[in-house]
């Protein structure tokens, strides 16, 4: 009753007669149009333009500034790049690098990339949604609007997008992508690039057809249990088996193992007995040494470090694994095993198999296999062993007998890096954001859901941080840009050298170290040209001796004991096969190369140049250790070449260190003589 | 009935105001007069990312014992530590892990403890974070000028720091690097050292390096100069 009351006095108030009723409704028209304006006026942007201004007024640079700030939305439009972005609204110091100095944000300039603003927007590195003008809708994440700002730590996946090979200045990305392939993740997954082609796995699991010749059971299931309790640097990841699926699949992968049927390759029965162990050790250790195992293999020292390369497993705990009848085969030649194998075979003979063999198998830990004690295999545990290898997709890394390699197995990640928040269960209290979601997969991949399958692999959190960067490269944005925006890598050729010497390098696995006409290892130099650069007297020296040039690196070409035919034959191959145009020897008038001038190229090269802050021209004298000694160079480099290495180093030898000192002719025929003049053998010092 | 009806509405209100759980303010067992640094300063890590070490201080009493229990606050513009304040281990120490924020150069931690006698005993530590250009800067330099600059030597890589007379200046060396002007550093690079009187020994990379790449050096040394480079205290300096 006193509601209707009052709200009756209200209406005579305001509405008694005409004139009230007119005037009233012409302040809530006039009141109601305003809303719009007002709240124009009140807009984020607005704020920070005139805070910008503010900012600005009164510095010494302002006159500059204010005549080229523009008010009103901003907005960088790239169509065909999908680019609409209007963070310059805002953020107005972008291209104003006087105002470096400035610590506010939104009014940073922007630090220098090798990309111009303007052509490329901010939302396609930074992502975020270009379109918005507030602050919230611009950076914020909620699994509605899809694209947050991406954090700073994870910026180098966006130069992934374009760019697919190994850049200078991302070394997270360069490292997330090498992970992906050494930790064979493409095995499973398909990741496929923007330029169309897949990435590749470049981990070297070995075939299990014959695993029963090489190790036992018990070796077996203390693997899958924990390989890294076995090998630290193992990159076989854990499956998280209960002991009795570890013991299954072990005694499955016994049970398919074929016996290798090579007889010509049988290792003969008169293999010396294995010395006692003192005297062994001594001389297998030199043995391992001389041979350069270290080169590819690692072995952890007393100290707990790993010395030595990765191209080859870690061998500290060898002898616990491998039967020793097996390991004398192998080093007797390894392709019998695995024709595959990136594993050289090398000449030895019966007395340093032994010794080389004894020396390996001294090398184990018994408390490895102490606690291992597994049940006499049924035919039970074989069939559910063959179930798990199957449904865990062990094929698709190793060869078993039996198992196809399983297809499509493991989610496609070509376009992870934009999957939606939407799609994804997120764990409880991890932050709902999708670099956080890849990386936490990463690190315990069935944390995050019920029933999930994959192994959890032993990452450090840098690496993890690598990974979920190059994964993150993988995304939309990338895979719709137009080709003309894609910097391929380089894609390994096919190439393999062909003939008498071509199987015989192919047995030498030359190419597990070398790449040769783009395909190959990177451990050692490229033989692409290889011919034009070297003497033939040196090269079949070298290769009877490889007394390396660099003496103090581990890493190092291994002594083969090749017999005089074979060195001829690879010497005939390289120096004819492997040669670059424009080297032969009428590119260098060889009358030039005369004393006079060999005295001029000596000043050059220790007064102008300084060149013994790197290399030794004498051994006696010079301690420069960058570059190659070159007390020999006059016996192992032809002049031609050393000319024209001078007058452009990176054209001769892609990717060295050796800066282009930018020689004049006279100057680099002066050096050339010179080093010509040096003919000291090499193994002198 | 009206009575129900307002008592319903004010237990709706009430209910809707329910009280935002307190931080929890940690309170000091005992007390230090001086706090210092054990590890983690001058760390280098990329911008928005984690330094690669934790860093520890220690709380120490008038006589340089360790003290327990010790309250040791952590701040500083840009950083996110986690934790951000704690108590000393039994040891008297600290450790805490930095988080930096997205822009490039220099940022300063406070480590802070209070004191018995009111007031606090504070310790400036100084981390750099290396943006685009610097990190480039720094993988041009781990390519070539390491292995002079640079006295460590590794299994993968021999320096040749002690075979050069005069020996080079390592890049962290601000008291030799600042007082050289940008461009003077250009030239040195590019032409080498002979062309500002320098060691002859030092090669000219012009023809080698990109004008950028250069430019990212300089910017390299700049960044991790000790004692810092005078305009690198302003973070997005570069």
């Amino acid at each position: 009753m006193i509601w209707r009351n009052q709200f009756g006095r209200m209406r005579r108030t305001f509405f008694g007669d005409p004139a009230r009723r007119f005037a009233w409704t012409s302040i809530i028209l006039t009141i109601s149009l305003a809303i719009a304006p007002t709240k124009e006026f009140f807009k984020d942007w607005r704020h920070y333009q005139r805070q910008f201004l503010h900012l600005i007024h009164g510095r010494s640079d302002a006159g500059a500034i204010e005549r080229r700030f523009e008010s009103g939305i901003q907005q960088i439009w790239i169509p065909e790049q999908n680019v609409a972005d209007r963070c310059g609204t805002c953020h107005l110091g972008l291209k104003e690098v006087s105002l470096k100095d400035v610590r506010m944000q939104p009014f940073r300039p922007h630090p220098p990339i090798p990309h111009s603003l303007t052509e490329f927007g901010c939302t396609t590195c930074h992502r975020g949604q270009g379109a918005a003008t507030t602050v919230e809708e611009a950076h914020r994440s909620t699994k509605a609007w899809e694209q947050p700002i991406l954090p700073a730590k994870y910026l180098e996946s966006s130069c992934g997008q374009c760019h697919l090979g190994a850049l200078e200045g991302t070394p997270k990305l360069n490292l997330g992508r090498q992970l992906l392939a050494r930790y064979g993740c493409a095995r499973c997954h398909t990741i496929m690039q923007p330029d169309g082609a897949a990435l590749m796995a470049t981990d070297d699991s070995p075939p299990l057809g014959h695993i029963a010749e090489k190790t036992t059971r018990e070796w077996l299931f203390a693997w899958i249990k924990n390989p890294q309790s076995y090998a630290a640097s193992a990159t076989m990841p854990n499956f998280q088996f209960t002991d009795q699926q570890a013991a299954d699949v072990a005694s499955f992968l016994i049970a398919q193992s074929t016996p290798t049927s090579s007889p010509q390759f049988q290792v003969s029965d008169r293999v010396l007995p294995v010395k006692p162990a003192a005297d062994a050790g001594q001389e297998g250790a030199s043995l391992y040494g001389t041979s350069f195992c270290s080169s590819c293999h690692a072995v952890q020292n007393a100290a707990g470090n790993l010395v030595g390369g990765d191209l080859g497993p870690e061998l500290t705990r060898i002898g616990s694994k491998v039967n020793a009848e097996w390991l004398r085969r192998w080093l007797k030649d390894p392709e019998t095993y695995d024709r595959q194998t990136q594993m050289p075979h090398y000449r030895f003979d019966e007395k340093q198999i032994a010794v080389l063999s004894g020396f390996l198998l001294n090398k184990k830990d018994d408390d490895l296999l102490a606690n291992v004690h597994l049940p006499v295999p049924d035919a039970d545990s074989v069939a559910r062993g063959k179930k798990l290898v199957a449904e865990y997709g062990c094929a698709a890394c190793h060869q078993i007998n039996g198992v196809n390699p399983p297809q499509n197995f493991a989610p496609d990640l070509s376009r992870v890096g934009s999957k939606p928040l939407a799609q994804i269960i997120f764990g409880p209290g991890s932050p709902e954001t999708l670099p956080d979601f890849i990386s936490t997969k990463i690190h315990d991949p069935r944390g995050v859901g019920v029933g999930l399958k994959m192994p959890k692999y032993n990452l450090t959190s840098a690496q993890i941080e690598a990974l979920t960067i190059a994964l993150l490269a993988q995304s939309d944005r990338a895979a719709n840009l137009p080709k003309s925006f894609i910097h391929s890598a380089a894609h390994p050729s096919d190439y393999s050298p062909g003939g008498d010497a071509g199987r015989l390098m192919n047995d030498l696995r030359c190419q597990s170290c070398h790449a040769i006409n783009g395909r190959g290892g990177d451990m050692a130099p490229d033989l692409t040209r290889e011919g034009s650069a070297v003497q033939r007297p040196w090269l079949e020296e070298f290769m009877r001796n490889p007394n390396t040039l660099r003496p103090a690196l581990i890493r190092r070409m291994p002594k083969f004991n090749l017999s005089p035919a074979e060195i001829k034959t690879i010497s005939d191959y390289i120096l004819s096969a492997y040669q670059a145009p424009g080297f032969d020897s009428q590119a260098l008038d060889a009358h030039t190369l005369n004393t006079e001038a060999a005295a001029r190229g000596k000043e050059l090269f220790y007064s102008k140049y300084g060149c013994q802050s790197c290399h030794i021209a004498d051994y006696k004298k010079d301690k420069g250790y960058i570059g190659p000694p070159l007390a020999g160079a006059g016996n192992r480099r032809p002049a031609v070449w050393i000319y024209k290495l001078l007058k452009n180093p990176q054209a001769v030898t892609p990717g060295t260190l050796m800066p282009d000192p930018n020689l004049t002719d006279d100057d680099a025929r002066d050096l050339t003589a010179y080093l010509m003049t040096l003919k000291a053998k090499e193994n002198a010092k | 009935m009206k009575c129900v009806q307002i008592v319903c509405v004010l237990v709706l209100l009430l209910a809707g105001c329910s009280k935002r759980p307190s931080t929890n303010q940690l309170a000091p067992k005992a007390y230090g007069t001086q706090i210092v640094e054990v590890s983690g300063s001058k760390q280098i890590t990329g911008v928005g990312d984690e330094l690669p070490q934790p860093v520890v201080v220690q709380v120490n009493g008038d006589n340089g014992n360790a003290i327990e229990g010790a309250l040791v606050s952590f701040r500083g513009e840009g950083l996110t530590f986690t934790p951000e304040q704690a108590l000393s281990d039994s040891s008297g120490q600290v450790t805490t892990q930095v988080e930096v924020a997205f822009i490039s150069g220099d940022y300063q931690i406070t480590a802070e403890t209070p004191k018995q006698s009111g007031g606090s005993a504070s310790l400036n530590l100084r981390e750099i974070a290396l943006g685009y250009e610097t990190t480039l800067g720094q993988a041009v330099n781990e390519k070539y000028c390491i292995r002079c600059h640079d006295p460590e030597s590794t299994t993968e890589r021999v320096s040749n720091f002690d075979n050069l007379s005069p020996t080079p200046h390592q890049f962290s060396d601000g008291a030799t690097y600042n007082s050289i002007p940008d461009a003077d550093l250009v030239n040195i690079i590019r032409h080498g050292g002979r062309s500002m009187g320098k060691s002859p020994q030092s090669p000219a990379f012009g023809t080698t390096l990109k004008p950028e790449e250069i430019k990212a050096v300089v910017a390299y040394i700049r960044s991790i100069a000790d004692p810092p480079y005078p305009t690198s205290g302003v973070k997005n300096a570069k």
